[in-house]
């Protein structure tokens, strides 16, 4: 019943080089996709594309600094010449400046806003030409669950988070007549590089909060992007899956 | 004759892109007033003109260009005009 092939989907993937973007990635090359790996730098994607090949999935990859409209310009031209469309996109890229609002400066306010919640709007704006020509697509907006119920000192990333979920929803209902699906997918607290930095008595306490008592895991949010991607949820469009162990419910 | 062809290529994108009647398609029929087209159908349309004469057009049309197309009567104007290498 869950029917999840993607053979001859063209897959693009944001943050792809480590952490919920690369398990991403290796999520839909194992669905059968081929899977544009893209992060700022050419080893990170690079490597996570040669990962991919090596496994015998089909992959390639592109250096993208999301926070210049530029350069996702030029690098949608690029990937637009060698492939006709992209069939999927999801959207993962993401830093995180963190502090509280009386300490932050604007650039952290700034560089948070582009990267994370900008970005998505540019790649979006250019790949979606060739989907509504298609008349299918899917794309998947990385949210966060601290973009519904706040952060402390993470002002900036919560609010492009937040964002995120507007943009999908207003794009969804713009596309939703063309046969392409837009959706959010809000993770809680994910074993990764980003959360390894977290102290033994933070861990603790936001553990307190997660009713499943555990960080998730990179896979666990991936699955949760490839069942968006498939033809199983064509059905399903601006709407945001939590995936984080019960902690905002 | 050249003008004739041209209305005829983007009458007859209009009536497929719409899917409206030939008849309705006049001159000064505008898209989204007459046509029942809504933004996104205007943004398939472009597309779809750039698509048809790409030959003739030697590039995409702009967003700017693209707003200024509000009837057939533009859209025809605007390729003429292209073509006398405006």
């Amino acid at each position: 019943m869950f029917e999840c092939d993607l053979s001859g989907k063209i897959c693009a993937v944001t943050g792809a080089g480590r952490g919920i973007g690369k398990a991403i990635a290796f999520a839909l090359a194992e669905a059968g996709g081929h899977v544009i790996c893209i992060s700022k730098s050419e080893g990170s994607c690079g490597g996570s594309a040669a990962e991919l090949k090596t496994k015998g999935f089909s992959a390639e990859h592109i250096a993208v600094d999301v926070a210049s409209s530029k350069e996702i310009f030029k690098a949608c031209k690029a990937i637009l010449a060698r492939h006709s469309a992209v069939d999927i996109l999801v959207n993962n890229a993401g830093i995180a400046r963190d502090n509280v609002v009386l300490r932050m400066c604007e650039e952290d306010w700034t560089d948070v806003i582009d990267t994370n919640l900008s970005s998505c709007f540019h790649w979006m704006k250019n790949f979606l030409h060739p989907m509504v020509k298609k008349r299918w697509g899917r794309i998947v907006n990385l949210s966060s669950v601290v973009g519904i119920i706040g952060n402390f000192g993470q002002a900036n990333y919560a609010a492009a988070k937040a964002g995120i979920i507007g943009l999908t929803k207003s794009v969804a209902r713009e596309v939703a007549s063309r046969g392409i699906t837009v959706n959010a997918v809000a993770p809680g607290f994910i074993k990764t590089d980003m959360t390894s930095g977290l102290g033994d008595g933070v861990v603790a306490e936001i553990l307190k909060n997660i009713p499943m008592k555990e960080f998730g895991a990179a896979d666990d949010v991936a699955g949760t992007v490839r069942f968006l991607c498939s033809q199983a949820a064509k059905y399903i469009t601006g709407h945001v899956i939590n995936v984080d162990g019960g902690l905002a419910m | 004759m050249a003008n004739n062809n041209i209305e005829a290529r983007v009458r007859k994108i209009i009536v497929d892109q719409l899917d409206v009647n030939d008849e309705q398609v006049t001159l000064n029929a505008s898209f989204l007033d007459d046509l029942g087209a809504d933004s996104l159908d205007t943004v398939e349309l472009v597309m779809a003109f750039e698509e048809e004469f790409k030959d003739e057009l030697k590039g995409e049309i702009s967003e700017t260009e693209a707003e200024k197309m509000r009837t057939v009567k533009d859209v025809i104007d605007f390729i003429n005009k292209k073509l006398a290498g405006e």
